[in-house]
């Protein structure tokens, strides 16, 4: 039995009827990343000795205190991989980049802590678009991350290192953040479901920030129970992020196997009028069929101001990321500024400008307002429908360098995710199939705080559709 | 010929005495801490970490704001302000930009005329009143420390952090007297609020006074009153000067008035001052150029986005209302008018809350203590005043012991009236000189025969008492002198 | 997309100074590419003129959370011993960080 391959849920269950230890379970996914990193790249560091001492502990746990334990720690003994944005305390965290190439921690980001708490185990830490800079992964100052499918490809990013991590098996669940893209894209590549929450669902402290009215934290599973199962542990009021809602955090595994008969379902005109590729188009509408099949009424929904998302994004997005990488001077860590990457250059020179005297009425005054116009969009739509589902990509995964060295091009492509973290509602990528043998994506996209809802309506379809089993030959 | 009127606004800084810093839970009191000791991710600007607002720091804000006669804005919020320097770990300063707290209140004082000094008595206020704008009351964190040392400069970041609260003044400041005089109600009504210890040496009270000087071109014009002209009335200068690193009072009115004749000699040459920074030696007493910094900062201010705005409640706002004590003008008002104290007794003992609380204590009690007694003791308030401002009494006595010891001092003593007789018969005997003296008009002449009477009493008499049967004995002593009926 | 006449909205002053006020020192092709590609997006965003946002409130916190703050009180859990605060640091003379004076 190849242990990497197992779902959260199989792990569990695995562990409490003592077919296997945490000790092995961790094992076997060191045993797969010596086996596959060298292909993938998938992490920039590997916490091999830590991960073993923590599998022990946690097998000693279970000794000690029996199957009852799983309630207060529902990921005890799983083995899993951090995002290289997020701080670990005593782990080297870099972003991506080389600038904190060398940067360790004193803290741990809350989530970071809510996961330790649940008894995971951090076998890594996952490589990323340097800074959370980018879609593909190629961005990274440590070498692009390979698509576990298709090793000429990318896994989508910024958060490719957990996208490979999880596909391969080299970890059960990896963590992410979405400012854009950036966990639903590398899901949708590498076939896995990925959750980007409602801002201020997660707390962001200790995840080091790229557009703070952005950025949201998730994660990538392989199926939707792993992923329902690890937001009750993320999600909830922190009160070091002034930014999250004390709202509170429902048991969605719970709620998975209600029906969604009767479902209200909005499809977007606007995101099946751009460049969308036909076989994506296709596969889209089936998935569609496939939904009606299992209760749900279908209506075509405006998003009018969807034109103007793009603009609006890469106005306000660059001008935070200009702010927050200025505590980057070299002096309580890290290296000079002169050695950024290309990409972070860009933005943080957009960034300046967008935000500086005699500019900033006409670019981030008059984004922040159309930004207004792009959520009050949604918020009409979902007096109409309750989900609205749209490809997480208008492409299939691309060839690595493929993407033309046109940053605007590269920036138009994220045209169907970067709406919804405009106007902060959640959004779930669970897999839609393969075209070619490359994986596709789904999102599903609902009001804020509705993540409940997501996860049922994704489960429904896996259940009917189970692409989860096909896993990479890698 | 032409005249030349300064014109001085103020920006100052207040360091407040919360328990924390202004976004994290570190001690806000940083004073004299080993280097880099209160420190955490959020203070040391590390990645990831996140501000969150410290409640009692914003309550302070609006309480000085309204202190100060300002309006509390309904809704008001923090902005990122960018710039680059080794002190500020971020690269922004968290700060106030377009939605500050309070704006546009006032502060009028008493301004003594320069011919008065303070010390001398005048029951009759000669003084002049002066209104001063507040432009805006906001709130910030403060920035590391820099030291300097040799081609090194050193950072700590305890003071990183810690709430700052700005106070910007229109420019209605012609001397630096005044603006000495309005430093220093600040730092009592500061002080009365309890919300910092506003002390200049220690850094808890900054001043970065922005001065210009403006010609008048008719010297037979009356001088205006700036404050009290509207400012669209004149323009004011195209430049204007910031002078930093005036730590102490001594300094301030030092540093505006080297600043005042640098540019007024300027200006008489037909230049214009350049717009700078300029900082302030205090050894060689003169301002110099700071290396200026680029152009004009583009601080680039946008909402901050890690901290929701605010919205004050009125309920809230209105508790805050309460918690202004009376201040000190009105403190000192009141008790030259209620206790008939000289002016400047009062003004000493207002600039201490807690002391002029005592002294009021210790007056009531007094009050209710003589009524009592037989002894009625009269004008005893400002014998109190005295003998607290004198400090001839320990202030650290309870209000009890202290009216006990008052007591002791003013109740007429106990005097064994044949001794003193012959006591007074023995002193006028011994010296004659100084009762001739006394009896050919030198009044002041019979407080040595006084004194030498006590010392022989050994203070075992009533002062009032001795004078009398000094008077006296000396008046039948000597019955040719023409004088002695005038007593 | 197709390729559009690329108009230079940005001069070569603006993207010295831009570098100037980020605290990027950039080689000569940098400043030649960023002039170019800066132009391109810029000028993509004048599309944002086609919206009337008269009488819209811009985001001010897009959970319309408002009033977030803590009580005044110390947290020593988080303070970081002076070892954790100099630690990651290349430039440090005893107890303080050091930078070459600045005056």
């Amino acid at each position: 039995m190849n242990l990497s391959n197992l779902t959260i849920k199989e792990a569990t269950l695995g562990l409490k009827k003592k077919k296997f230890s945490s000790n092995q379970l961790v094992k076997a996914c060191l045993d797969k990343i010596k086996k596959v990193e060298k292909k993938l790249n998938a992490f920039i560091t590997i916490n091999e000795n830590g991960a073993i001492d923590q599998a022990n502990n946690c097998d000693l746990y279970f000794k000690k205190f029996g199957e009852g334990i799983f309630e207060k720690k529902p990921l005890l003994g799983i083995p899993i991989a951090i995002k290289d944005l997020f701080s670990t305390k005593d782990l080297k965290t870099t972003a991506g980049s080389i600038i904190i190439n060398k940067y360790i921690p004193p803290f741990d980001a809350t989530v970071v802590k809510k996961l330790k708490n649940a008894g995971a185990i951090i076998v890594g830490k996952t490589n990323e678009d340097a800074w959370g800079h980018g879609s593909s992964g190629e961005n990274s100052d440590h070498g692009p991350t390979r698509n576990p499918y298709n090793l000429e490809r990318v896994p989508g990013g910024s958060s490719s290192g957990s996208g490979a991590a999880v596909a391969s098996g080299e970890c059960f669940m990896a963590t992410g953040t979405d400012t854009g893209s950036s966990v639903r894209l590398p899901a949708a590549y590498c076939n896995l479901v990925g959750i980007k929450p409602t801002y201020g669902r997660v707390s962001r402290y200790g995840i080091i920030a790229m557009a703070s009215s952005f950025d949201t934290v998730g994660h990538l599973t392989k199926t939707v129970y792993d992923n329902a199962l690890t937001l009750e542990i993320t999600a909830g009021k922190d009160s070091y992020d002034a930014t999250t809602v004390p709202k509170d955090v429902p048991k969605y595994t719970h709620y998975l196997e209600k029906s969604i008969e009767g479902l209200k379902i909005g499809i977007p005109e606007e995101y099946f009028i751009s460049g969308i590729d036909e076989k994506v188009e296709n596969k889209i509408l089936s998935a569609i069929k496939q939904l009606q099949k299992l209760g749900g009424k279908v209506n075509k929904i405006s998003l009018p101001h969807t034109e103007y998302a793009m603009a609006t994004y890469y106005i306000l997005v660059p001008s935070e990321i200009s702010s927050n990488l200025s505590k980057f001077d070299g002096i309580r860590y890290g290296d000079e500024r002169e050695l950024f990457g290309d990409e972070a250059k860009r933005r943080i020179m957009l960034g300046t400008y967008t935000l500086s005297s005699g500019y900033y009425d006409a670019y981030y005054l008059k984004a922040a307002k159309v930004r207004t116009l792009v959520k009050r969009d949604f918020e009409e739509a979902f007096k109409k429908v309750d989900v609205l589902i749209a490809p997480s990509s208008p492409t299939l995964p691309f060839k690595i360098g493929e993407k033309a060295a046109d940053p605007l091009q590269m920036y138009l492509s994220d045209i169907f995710l970067c709406p919804v973290n405009l106007a902060g509602m959640p959004s779930l990528n669970v897999p839609m199939g393969f075209i070619d043998g490359l994986p596709v994506g789904m999102q599903i996209i609902g009001q804020q705080f509705s993540e409940k809802l997501l996860y049922q309506v994704a489960y429904k379809y896996e259940e009917a559709t189970q692409y989860y089993k096909i896993s990479p030959k890698i | 010929m032409n005249n030349y009127i300064p014109v001085i606004g103020l920006e100052i800084h207040v360091e407040l005495k919360t328990k924390s810093k202004m976004f994290c839970g570190c001690p806000a009191d940083h004073f004299a801490k080993k280097p880099n000791s209160i420190c955490c991710p959020v203070c040391l600007g590390l990645p990831g970490a996140l501000p969150v607002p410290n409640k009692k720091a914003i309550e302070w804000t609006i309480l000085l704001g309204k202190t100060l006669g300002c309006a509390i804005n309904k809704v008001s919020k923090f902005d990122r302000k960018h710039y680059f320097y080794p002190d500020l770990p971020k690269g922004y300063q968290i700060s106030q930009y377009d939605e500050p707290i309070a704006t546009k209140g006032k502060l009028s004082l008493q301004i003594q005329s320069s011919k008065f000094k303070v010390q001398n008595d005048s029951s009759k206020l000669k003084n002049e009143e002066k209104t001063f704008r507040i432009h805006r009351v906001h709130l910030e964190e403060d920035t590391g420390k820099l030291i300097h040392k040799g081609n090194e400069t050193l950072i700590d970041f305890n003071r990183s952090g810690v709430p700052l609260v700005e106070i910007v003044t229109e420019p209605d400041f012609d001397n630096a007297d005044d603006v000495k005089r309005f430093l220093e109600e600040l730092q009592v009504i500061v002080r009365y609020l309890g919300i910092s210890d506003a002390d200049m040496e220690k850094g808890s009270m900054r001043l970065e006074p922005n001065i210009s000087v403006r010609e008048i071109p008719n010297p037979k014009s009356q001088i205006p009153n700036i404050s009290k002209l509207p400012i669209t009335n004149y323009q004011l200068p195209k430049y204007k000067v910031e002078v930093k690193n005036i730590n102490s009072f001594r300094f301030v009115k030092q540093a505006i008035e080297y600043e005042i004749e640098r540019q007024t000699t300027l200006l008489e040459k037909g230049e214009t001052p350049k717009q700078e920074t300029r900082g302030f030696n205090s050894n060689k007493q003169i301002t110099y150029s700071q290396r200026s910094k680029e152009e004009a900062h583009d601080y680039r201010y946008f909402p901050e986005p890690d901290i929701p705005p605010m919205i004050f409640n009125d309920d809230w706002l209105k508790q805050i209302e309460k918690q202004i004590p009376e201040l000190p003008q009105a403190k000192l008002e009141r008790f030259v008018k209620d206790y008939s104290l000289k002016f400047s007794d009062a003004f000493i003992l207002t600039r201490d809350k807690k002391l002029s609380n005592y002294f009021e204590q210790v007056n009531s009690k007094f009050k209710i203590q003589n009524s009592k007694s037989k002894l009625k003791i009269k004008n005893y308030s400002q014998s109190i005043i005295n003998l607290i401002i004198n400090n001839k009494l320990s202030k650290t006595l309870t209000i009890g012991e202290f009216v006990n010891k008052v007591i002791e001092l003013l109740a007429p003593k106990e005097t064994d009236e044949k001794l003193l007789g012959a006591t007074i018969t023995r002193i006028i005997e011994t010296n004659k000189k100084v009762v001739d003296d006394y009896k050919s008009g030198k009044q002041n002449a019979i407080m040595f025969l006084v004194g030498q009477v006590m010392r022989e009493m050994k203070g075992k008499a009533d002062a009032k008492i001795v004078i009398n049967m000094l008077k006296s004995k000396i008046q039948s002593s000597n019955v040719r002198s023409s004088r002695f009926n005038r007593d | 997309m197709k390729k559009k006449s690329k108009k230079i909205i940005l001069s070569r002053q603006e993207i010295l100074h831009l570098a100037k006020l980020a605290k990027l020192r950039l080689t000569e092709n940098e400043v030649q590419k960023f002039q170019k590609q800066l132009s391109a997006i810029v000028d993509y965003f004048s599309k944002l003129n086609e919206v009337n946002t008269d009488n819209v409130e811009p985001v001010s916190q897009i959970t319309e959370l408002v009033n977030e703050n803590v009580d005044d009180e110390i947290n020593s859990i988080r303070i970081l011993s002076l070892e954790e605060t100099l630690k990651n640091s290349k430039s440090k003379n005893n107890d303080f960080f050091k930078v070459k004076s600045i005056f």
